[in-house]
Formats: C-alpha cells, structure tokens, sequence
C-alpha cells in the first residue's frame, strides 16, 4: 500500500473536447496532491486526443497519461477498463477521481471490481487526512436527508465518482508545464463483445437547461396547471428557460428533462427563480451554485429562503403577474434597444 | 431465453426519517418496498419474454422479510426467485455484493444457463449503481448501463440492440448475449399484472439460500469483513444561510426586485414590442 502514490483523475472526453467535470476534477484534485505532496496526474483516452493533452497541464495537472488508439474512438466499458486498469496496477495511483457521468461511473464501477478496491459514489465533498493518508469522500445518502463520509482504509487505490458542478475548475494557466506520457496498449477490434453503432445529440435537452443563464423554475405553489403558466409567460418575457420541481413534474405540467434537483438535472445558471418552490434538500442540490437566486414564497419560514439570494415572502399568483406586466412595459417603453439575442 | 433480474428490497426514501440526534435511519419510519428501478427491470423481462418465450428468475440478496419483493416480482410477471439470506452477507458494500450475487447467479445458470442478467440503473437507498457493473465484470459478461430502449433480442445469433442514456443524447450498442443491463425508469411503464400473477405472487415460496449452499465461496470476500469501504461519520448537510429579504406591500416588493434585476440586464433578453 505505502508504494502507492499520486492522485489521479480520468479526462473523460467527449465529442473532441475535454468534459466540465474533468476540469472540476483537475481543480478538486490538485488541492488533495499539494497537501500529500504527491503529483497530480489526468488519464485521458480515446482517439486523436493527444492535441487535449496541454489542456489536462493547464488546468492544474503536473502530467498526463494518455493512450490514443482507433479501438477507444467511442466510449466502451471493456476497452477503457481494461486500458485504466492497466495504467493504475503499472503506476499505482493513491487516490483515483471520476466524474459521475453515466460513461465515468460505469467505468469507476468496473475499475473497481477489477482492482478489488473502494468506490465512493456520487461525492459531492472531497479532503485527506494527511496523516492517514485518507481520502475522505462524503456523498449525500437516503434521498439528501444526510450526508456521509466514506473512507476506503485497506485497499489502494482510494476512488471516487463525483458529480458535476460542484467542485470548482482551475483558471487555465497556459503557462503550466507538465508532462505527457504517452503509453501503448495493445487493443484489437476483434476482441470487443460491444460495438457502437450510432451516437445521437440532444442538442435541445443542453443547451435549454445546463447552459442556460437565466431559468425560472416553479413548484407545486403555483396551484395547478393553470398557474404555472405565469412561470412560462415570466420566461417568455425575459428570455430564459423553464425548470421545475420533481412534484411539479409528477404532477405532468413539466416534462421529466426539466425536472431541476439531484434526480434531475443540475443547473448553474446566473439567475435562478425559484417561485413558489419549498426548498427540499433534494430540489436545492440541483440549483445552489446558481449565482443569483431569487426566491417567491408565500411562507416566511421555506428551506429556499436559506439558499436565496433574495428573498420575496408572498404569494406568486400576485407577484408573479405584477413582474410580467413590469418587463412588458419595459420593452414598449424601450422599443428594440433592450434585446440582446 | 434465461433472464434473471437482481431486485433489491430498500425503504422508501420518500417518506424515510432520520432521527436527528443520532443522524441515522430510523427504519421504523419508512416501509420497505421493491426499488422502483427493479419493478422496471422486471417489467422490461416480461416484455422481452414475451417476444423470445423463456424464463424469467428474480434474485435478491437480503433479510428473510426481503421474500415480500421476490413476491412483487412474481406479481409483476416473473416465474422463479431467489433469495440469498446470511449473516455472513451482511455490512456489504458494493463490492462485496456483487461478489455474493455473482455466486448465485453462477449456482442459478448451472440448472440453467443465463442468457441476460437486468438490475436496475440505481437502488434509491444505497443509491451508487455500482452492483451492476460489478457483477457484469465478476461473470464477465459486458455490462451496459443507463439502458432507455432494448430495441432488439436475437436469441439465435447471440446479440442486442441497446439504446443507452448519455449526457447528451443516447447511443445505440450492440452487444453480445449474455450481457447484463442496467435500466432507468423511462425504459417502460409498470403495466397492471394480470389477476393470475397475484394469485401466483401470494402463494409463491422462493429458493432461499445461504452461504452454505453457495460453491466455490471466499468468505473474506463476503460482507463487512469483505468491504473495501466504510461509512466513517454521517452528519447534516451543510447549513446554508440565505441572503436579503425583500419587504414591503406587493408593488414594492415588484419595484425592488425590478431594481435587482436590472442591474443584471445583459442577461435578460427582453421581448420586445415589434418582435
Ligand atoms: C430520492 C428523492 C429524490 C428527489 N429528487 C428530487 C429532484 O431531483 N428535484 C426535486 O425538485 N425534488 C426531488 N425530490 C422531491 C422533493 O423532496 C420535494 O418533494 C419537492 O422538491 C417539492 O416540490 P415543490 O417545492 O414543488 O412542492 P412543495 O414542497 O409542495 O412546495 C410548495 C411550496 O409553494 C409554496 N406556496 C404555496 N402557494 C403559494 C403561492 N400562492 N405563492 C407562493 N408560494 C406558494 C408553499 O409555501 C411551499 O413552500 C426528491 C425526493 C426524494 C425522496
Ligand atoms: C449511507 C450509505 C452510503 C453508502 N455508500 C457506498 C459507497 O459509496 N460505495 C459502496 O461501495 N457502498 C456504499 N454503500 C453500501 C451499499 O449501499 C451496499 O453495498 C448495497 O448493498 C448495494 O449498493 P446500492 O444500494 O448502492 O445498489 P446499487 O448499485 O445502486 O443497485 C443497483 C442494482 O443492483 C441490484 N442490487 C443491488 N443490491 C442488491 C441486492 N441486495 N439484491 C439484489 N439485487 C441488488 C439491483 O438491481 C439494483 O437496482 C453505502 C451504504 C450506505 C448506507
């Protein structure tokens, strides 16, 4: 065990570029390799992505690892488990990170059971204990209710899934220096039980919700399906998408994508309106790191009150309406000027 | 064709309460139910049994009382079931459980042998999702998560058509059979069992198991004792604080939060009147 050393974080990449929670990772990882003392590594796989290689060092790693063969160009568990296990049991790792994406927690999951060794899943809180040498991942448990550390004592390395948007990135410095080890595995077509036959965007589904700068999203405060539509209409004026709770899409006046919390999407939008929403630890998850919120709530004492940045105690059906007109005025006033598209 | 579903018996963590003194569980407070990821695992069995004829097998590792989803499953339209019950099997983590169910899935394809093996996406307690790809990779088969659609089943030539979530969209994979899936809700709806599979599910009486009756079994490798992690503290999340309050009657409160709005306005794209 004391032979392992160095803190890892696979890159996983996608549609040629490096994913958001791998630069997350790089940033959450490079605090835990200063307080070892230890190097901080990236694992990056696929084809032609040698040229990313530069952007694993700028955004805080001191070297990557990268295998670029035709047989990884898509995402399989057999392929890349066997090229992580390979890198991890030749350099033996310490402490080994994975976004939880679907494609980095069935990978992480795989690794695991190869290596015989913890995994903590979903972390959304990352330290070591220097001493121990322990990584300790904590994870939200029995539906966000409470959190718990996990530790993984006797087996190396130590790993974890964590999820996007939590960790904060690294600025690029593209001043950093690192270096590139390139390594060559040996991978054969003929040997793959999977086969990839056809990869499909939804360029829709991301670009409404995880990269908008503006979302307002309702809860079941809003009454019924009627009353939801001022969340709509307050959209439509300002530009911004729709979000809501889980209750509001059980309840069918949203489709299941726009469902905003730890069961849905996570969101960090500049603005985020939460109107007449309670605030339940599992909605809040999804949207705390959103830079401005602004909460409507007809009870003076709901959780989201805690998160918001302002806080409006009232009742939306009167507010709601009253801010429409506001912003319809705004822009009969102004004629075309305020319109940035 | 042999399909054997993993169901797993879990508290219903919507209505679940955890003791706030002592940060745990209190179990009393939520009953136990099929993890609703589970009842689509089995509800996705039935649909591809329905096209390929065969048998589909329930196993579940847990208390005696975890018989109630065996049950369930049988409701839902599943013949056999399995449970694996043990002290030894207690204290899991996920590696260890996907070693103690790999053991019974390989005593269950002895009698016969298991053409696809579905667990579902994520148990709504433990809630890692990572059983399934352990075991896929304990009986090495390839394991193919996030599964929305199986759009194909050739029993003959050995092989799928799997539709798998991503980030972004969704891939189609071909893979070969046997493989194990694991599937999100949206891969189906619960459809209402006939009278006879409740009939079938009350009076059923599944193979129960102990460690004993395992082969081949490395009991280190087995509960608490075979668990790389452990659960070192719980404690509340963080507490937040929340910022300003805005006061006033309605109107003012408007005008206020227009003020704050404003000052962010390159973000708003304001309809305008001639658009
Ligand atoms: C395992 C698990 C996962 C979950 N995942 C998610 C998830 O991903 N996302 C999610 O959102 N939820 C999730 N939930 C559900 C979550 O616990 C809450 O039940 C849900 O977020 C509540 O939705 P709500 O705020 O719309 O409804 P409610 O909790 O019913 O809140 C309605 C609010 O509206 C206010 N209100 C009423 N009338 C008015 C009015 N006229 N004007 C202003 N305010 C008014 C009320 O004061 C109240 O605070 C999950 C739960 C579990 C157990
Ligand atoms: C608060 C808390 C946090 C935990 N965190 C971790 C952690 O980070 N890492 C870790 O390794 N363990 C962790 N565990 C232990 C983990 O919950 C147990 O190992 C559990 O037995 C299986 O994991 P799961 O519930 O996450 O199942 P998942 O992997 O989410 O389940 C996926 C599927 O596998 C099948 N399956 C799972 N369990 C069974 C079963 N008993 N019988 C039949 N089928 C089953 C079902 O098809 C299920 O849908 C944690 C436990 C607790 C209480």
């Amino acid at each position: 065990m004391e032979e392992n050393q160095g803190v890892w974080v696979f890159i996983e990449v996608n549609d040629g570029s490096i994913e958001g929670v791998s630069l997350e990772l790089l940033g959450a990882g490079r605090k835990l390799a200063d307080k070892l003392e230890v190097p901080l590594s990236g694992v990056m796989l696929g084809k032609d992505v040698m040229p990313l290689a530069n952007e694993v060092i700028y955004a805080g790693a001191d070297q990557v690892y990268v295998v670029d063969h035709p047989v990884l160009k898509n995402y399989r568990t057999e392929s890349y488990m066997k090229c992580v296990c390979t890198l991890a049991e030749k350099y033996k790792p310490e402490i080994f990170l994975y976004g939880a994406t679907p494609n980095g927690k069935d990978l992480a999951s795989a690794v695991a059971t190869d290596l015989s060794t913890g995994l903590t899943a979903d972390t959304t809180m990352l330290d070591v204990d220097v001493e121990k040498r322990l990584l300790e991942a904590s994870r939200p448990a029995f539906g966000g209710n409470i959190m718990a550390t996990i530790l993984c004592k006797k087996h190396r390395p130590q790993m974890a899934t964590v999820r996007p948007k939590v960790m904060k990135a690294l600025e690029t410095d593209e001043g950093r220096k690192g270096v590139i080890i390139e390594e060559e595995l040996e991978l054969r077509e003929e040997d793959m039980r999977t086969k990839v036959l056809k990869i499909v965007k939804d360029v829709t589904k991301k670009a409404s919700l995880s990269e908008a700068h503006v979302i307002v999203a309702g809860g079941k405060g809003l009454g019924d399906i009627q009353g939801f539509q001022l969340i709509h209409e307050l959209a439509e004026v300002i530009g911004a998408s729709v979000g809501g709770t889980r209750d509001v899409v059980e309840a069918g006046w949203l489709k299941h994508e726009q469902q905003i919390g730890q069961t849905g999407e996570t969101v960090t939008p500049k603005i985020y309106f939460a109107i007449g929403i309670s605030g339940a630890i599992q909605h809040v998850e999804g949207m705390k790191n959103s830079e401005l919120i602004i909460a409507i709530n007809k009870d003076a004492n709901a959780p989201i009150f805690d998160v918001a940045t302002y806080g409006i105690v009232g009742d939306a059906l009167e507010i709601v309406p009253k801010l429409i007109k506001q912003f319809k005025e705004l822009s009969k006033e102004k004629g075309g000027e305020m319109s940035y598209v | 064709m042999h399909i054997v579903v993993c169901v797993k018996q879990v508290p219903d963590t919507k209505i679940i309460k955890i003791n706030p003194k002592t940060n745990t569980l209190d179990r009393r407070s939520a009953p136990a139910i099929l993890n609703p990821y589970d009842a689509h695992a089995v509800q996705e069995a039935v649909k591809i049994r329905n096209k390929t004829g065969g048998t589909i097998s329930v196993l579940s590792m847990g208390p005696p009382q975890a018989v109630a989803v065996i049950k369930k499953s049988v409701e839902i339209g599943a013949d056999l079931g399995y449970l694996i019950s043990d002290r030894a099997f207690a204290g899991a983590d996920t590696l260890a459980t996907s070693y103690a169910l790999s053991k019974a899935l390989e005593k269950i394809s002895k009698d016969n042998p298991i053409d696809l093996v579905i667990c579902g996406k994520h148990a709504i307690d433990g809630d890692t999702g990572q059983v399934g790809p352990g075991i896929a990779r304990r009986l090495d088969i390839p394991p193919i998560t996030n599964v929305i659609e199986v759009s194909e089943v050739n029993k003959e030539e050995k092989y799928v058509h799997i539709k798998r979530k991503q980030i972004d969209g969704y891939e189609v994979i071909q893979s070969q059979l046997p493989c194990l899936l694991t599937v999100e809700k949206e891969i189906n709806d619960i459809e209402y069992a006939p009278l006879t599979n409740m009939i079938n599910a009350a009076r059923y009486e599944p193979v129960i198991w102990s460690v004993n009756d395992l082969e081949d079994v490395d009991k280190t490798q087995l509960g608490l004792k075979g668990s790389p992690t452990i659960v070192g503290k719980m404690f509340s999340p963080p507490k937040l604080e929340g910022g300003k309050r805005i006061e006033g009657s309605t109107d003012s409160q408007v005008e206020q939060l227009m003020g704050i709005l404003m000052e962010r306005k390159d973000l708003l794209k304001i309809k305008t009147a001639n658009s």
